[in-house]
C-alpha cells in the first residue's frame, strides 16, 4: 500500500503546540528540556528515510499493517440499512492500536541514545504494547498502572511481566489511569537523562498531542484509501472511542479536510452523563489543564480532578486530548455519550453476528455506528474504527451478561440487568440522560 | 513586605532566609494555620502556603499523603487566602505555591488581585513556565506579585536566562531531579544550578527539594539566598503537631544562620 506515514510538512492543520486554544506544555521547568530534546528528535525522524523505512518495515512484519476494512453486513442489519465497515486495529499484534505509537516512539527512544521506556497503562493495551516495543527493541521498561486497573485487567499484568517489563501498582489517589499517568511523570523527573516517557495517547504536553497523533495516523490514511476501493466513496460518518483519544485522531486525521465526512468521538457515559458516573468530559467538563496541557476535563468547582467512570478501563480518564476539544470547539468533530449498557449491548452484538470479540472500549464506537446508521438509513457507509480485541474484557463481559459458571443457566432463561437489545439502549439514549450536547 | 524585601534583609544580617511549605488544610484548615503560625514563631522568614490538587505531579509521598488528607476534609483554593492572612499576621511574608489549574480556575485575575488584598506576595508555580504565563505576568504586574518560576538542574543556559527574565521576587532552584521530599543529600547540582543562574542574570536564588536537617540547611544556606524546607515540617506536623513544627522550624532557623 502507498501512503504518507506523516502529515505533510506544509499541512495546514495545527501540528501542537496548539490546537486553537487548547494544548500547549504545563510542565515543570525539569521536563522542558526532555520535551524539547523529543520534539527536536522526532522532527528530524520523520524527514529520515532510514527512519520512516523501519518503521514501514515493522508495520508491515511485525504488526500486520496495513489492518483489514471488514464490511459488517450481519451487524448492520441493525443500523436501519446502513452499511457498516470496521477498521480491524484489533488485528495488528499486541491486539489493538496502541502498538502504533509504541513502535515509533521505542525506535525514537534509541535514536535518542535512551535505554529505558517508562509508560502509564489504564486498561493494559498501551502497557502490553510497550511492553512488547521494549522485549522487541532491547530497551528496559517500568509501566505504573493504577492498582484499581491492576486487579480489573490481571491478565494484562501478567502478560507485561511476561513480556521482561517491571509493573509498578499505583496506590495513590483514585488509582486509576490518571494517577498512573502522574507516578509516571515522577519517576521521569528523576530519571530523565536515560528514559524516555512513552506516553500512550494524544494527551499530555506538547510533543506528545503531535507526536501520538503522527504516529496513529496511519488508521485513518489506510481506511481512506480502503473505503473508496471497497465502496467507491468516502464514507458518511466514522465513529471511534474517545479516552484520551488517540485511536479516534488515528482514524480522524487523515478525512478533517472530508468536509462531508462526520467525525464522531464516543465518550464513555458510564451510568449517563447525568449521573455524574461517567468519563465524558467533552459532553460534561470545563477547560482546565490537567497532565501537561490545557483542554477539556472532569473537575470540580476549583479544580480539582473529578473521578472518572466506565466499564472500560481503556476510557477511564477524565480528561481528553488537545485536539479532540479543538475539533470539537470549530463544530468539526461531534463527540457523542455511550453508556455503559450501550457498549456492552453492541458488544453482544458483534460477537453474535460477526464472530469478532471486540474491545469494551472499541464497543463505544460500536454502539454509536449503530446510532448514527439509524440516523442515516439505507446506503449510508460508516466506518467504525475497531481499536481493539476483546479478549482482555472477557471476565468483565462474562460477569456483566451473567454467563460465568453457576450464572450461566439463569442467563439464558432471563436476560440480566443492562444486557439491554441495542434498540432498547437507544430508547434509553433518546429518554435523555445521554442526549448530545454541543459545546460549539 | 516583597520576597525581595525580606532576602535583602537576611543578606545585610549575613545569612540565607529560612522559606518554609506547609499545605493548607492539613491536618485540617484551623490545623493547618496553627501550624503555619508554629514555623514562624520558629523563624521562618517567608511561608509557602500550598494549596492541595488531586494531581500534584512534583510532589513525593509526604505531601501527596498530606493533600489527599486535606482533600477529603473538604479544603477549598479559597481558604489559601485566609491562610496568607494568618501568616502575615504573624509576621512572615506569605507566598502560595500552586499547580495551575486551581489558579486558572478561581481566575488568574482574581486569584491576584485577592492574593495581594490578604498580603500574600506572589506565587510559586509548580507546573507553570513562563512559556505559558501570559496572563499570570499581566497580573502580576498588575497586583505587584512576584513570579517566581522554577529553574532544574536539567535547565540549558538559554532557559535559566529566559526563566530568570520572567520571574521577579527570587527564583526557585530544584536541587535535584526528582519530587519533593526529605533526603540523605542534597544534589551536589544544587550548587552549580545557583551559580548558573546567578551567572543567567539572577540577582536571588533560593534552593529547594530536599532539604532535611540543620546541617543541610547550612550547606545550602552558604550559597543560597534562601533555604526551602516542606516535606521535613509536613513529617513533624504529622508526629507532633504545631509544637513540633515549631521545634523543627527552629533548627532550620539556627541552620541558615550556622554558616556566617
Amino acid at each position: 500500500m502507498d501512503y504518507e506515514l506523516f502529515s505533510p510538512q506544509h499541512s495546514e492543520l495545527p501540528q501542537g503546540p496548539y490546537f486553537g486554544d487548547f494544548g500547549g506544555r504545563f510542565v515543570p521547568e525539569a521536563l522542558i528540556g526532555a520535551l524539547e530534546e523529543i520534539g527536536e528528535a522526532f522532527a528530524k525522524a520523520i524527514v529520515d528515510p532510514e527512519f520512516v523505512a523501519e518503521l514501514q518495515r515493522l508495520h508491515a512484519e511485525y504488526t500486520g499493517r496495513p489492518s483489514l476494512l471488514t464490511e459488517a453486513p450481519r451487524f448492520s442489519e441493525h443500523a436501519g440499512g446502513a452499511r457498516i465497515f470496521l477498521k480491524r486495529e484489533d488485528l495488528n499484534h499486541t491486539g489493538s492500536h496502541k502498538i502504533n505509537n509504541v513502535l515509533g516512539q521505542a525506535l525514537l527512544t534509541k535514536r535518542m541514545g535512551k535505554t529505558r521506556v517508562i509508560a502509564e497503562t489504564g486498561a493494559g493495551q498501551h502497557g502490553v504494547a510497550s511492553a512488547t516495543a521494549a522485549a522487541l527493541l532491547g530497551l528496559d521498561c517500568t509501566i505504573y498502572m493504577g492498582a484499581e486497573d491492576c486487579a480489573r485487567q490481571a491478565l494484562n499484568v501478567a502478560r507485561m511481566r511476561l513480556l521482561g517489563a517491571e509493573v509498578v501498582p499505583v496506590e495513590a489517589g483514585t488509582r486509576t489511569l490518571k494517577d498512573a499517568i502522574n507516578e509516571t511523570f515522577r519517576d521521569w523527573v528523576a530519571s530523565v537523562e536515560t528514559t524516555h516517557y512513552l506516553f500512550g495517547t494524544v494527551a499530555g504536553p506538547h510533543p506528545f498531542p503531535f507526536l501520538v497523533r503522527e504516529l496513529q495516523r496511519i488508521i485513518g490514511v489506510e481506511a481512506r484509501a480502503q473505503i473508496q476501493e471497497q465502496t467507491g466513496r468516502l464514507p458518511d460518518a466514522i465513529t471511534a472511542c474517545v479516552g484520551g483519544g488517540s485511536n479516534a485522531i488515528g482514524i480522524f486525521h487523515a478525512f478533517i479536510g472530508d468536509e462531508d465526512v462526520r467525525l464522531i468521538g464516543c465518550e464513555a457515559a458510564g451510568s449517563g452523563i447525568a449521573s455524574g458516573q461517567h468519563a465524558a468530559p467533552l459532553n460534561d467538563g470545563r477547560v482546565g489543564v490537567l497532565h501537561g496541557s490545557k483542554s477539556v476535563i472532569m473537575q470540580d468547582e476549583d479544580g480539582q480532578t473529578l473521578p472518572s467512570h466506565s466499564i472500560s478501563a481503556g476510557l477511564d480518564y477524565p480528561g481528553v486530548g488537545p485536539e479532540h476539544a479543538w475539533l470539537q470547539s470549530i463544530g468539526r468533530g461531534e463527540y457523542h455519550p455511550v453508556t455503559d449498557d450501550e457498549a456492552m449491548a453492541a458488544f453482544r452484538l458483534l460477537c453474535r453476528t460477526e464472530g469478532i470479540i471486540p474491545a469494551i472500549e472499541s464497543s463505544h464506537a460500536l454502539a454509536a455506528a449503530l446510532k448514527i446508521g439509524r440516523e442515516l438509513g439505507e446506503g449510508a457507509i460508516i466506518i467504525a474504527n475497531l481499536s481493539g480485541r476483546g479478549d482482555k474484557d472477557v471476565d468483565t463481559a462474562g460477569k456483566y451478561f451473567g454467563y460465568l459458571d453457576a450464572q450461566a443457566e439463569e442467563a439464558e432463561t432471563a436476560e440480566p440487568v443492562g444486557a439491554q437489545d441495542p434498540a432498547e439502549a437507544d430508547d434509553a439514549a433518546d429518554a435523555g440522560d445521554t442526549a448530545e450536547r454541543s459545546r460549539s | 513586605m516583597s520576597t525581595a524585601e525580606v532576602l535583602r534583609d537576611c543578606a545585610a544580617d549575613n545569612r540565607a532566609a529560612f522559606i518554609a511549605y506547609l499545605p493548607v488544610g492539613y491536618p485540617d484548615v484551623p490545623g493547618s494555620l496553627d501550624a503555619m503560625r508554629a514555623v514562624v514563631a520558629g523563624g521562618a522568614d517567608i511561608v509557602e502556603v500550598g494549596i492541595p490538587y488531586s494531581d500534584p505531579g512534583m510532589d513525593g509521598p509526604t505531601i501527596q499523603a498530606a493533600s489527599v488528607q486535606a482533600l477529603r476534609g473538604g479544603v477549598r483554593t479559597r481558604d489559601a487566602l485566609t491562610a496568607v492572612e494568618a501568616v502575615a499576621a504573624a509576621g512572615a511574608t506569605p507566598v502560595v505555591m500552586s499547580y495551575w489549574n486551581l489558579v486558572y480556575q478561581y481566575g488568574v485575575e482574581a486569584f491576584a488581585r485577592d492574593l495581594a488584598n490578604a498580603g500574600g506576595a506572589g506565587i510559586i508555580t509548580a507546573d507553570l513556565t513562563p512559556d505559558e504565563a501570559g496572563d499570570w505576568m499581566t497580573a502580576s504586574e498588575a497586583h505587584g506579585l512576584d513570579r517566581i518560576f522554577l529553574v532544574a538542574p536539567s535547565s540549558s543556559p538559554e532557559r535559566l536566562a529566559y526563566v530568570t527574565a520572567h520571574a521577579s521576587g527570587f527564583v526557585y532552584a530544584a536541587s535535584t531531579m526528582g519530587v519533593t521530599g526529605t533526603r540523605a543529600q542534597v544534589g551536589a547540582s544544587a550548587e552549580k544550578l545557583v551559580a548558573d543562574t546567578r551567572a543567567a542574570g539572577a540577582e536571588r536564588v533560593c534552593v529547594g527539594l530536599g532539604v532535611s536537617n540543620r546541617q543541610q540547611a547550612a550547606e545550602v544556606a552558604a550559597y543560597a539566598d534562601g533555604v526551602i524546607v516542606g516535606s521535613a515540617l509536613v513529617t513533624a506536623l504529622t508526629d507532633g503537631g504545631p509544637a513540633a513544627v515549631e521545634a523543627r522550624a527552629a533548627e532550620f532557623a539556627q541552620g541558615v544562620r550556622d554558616h556566617a
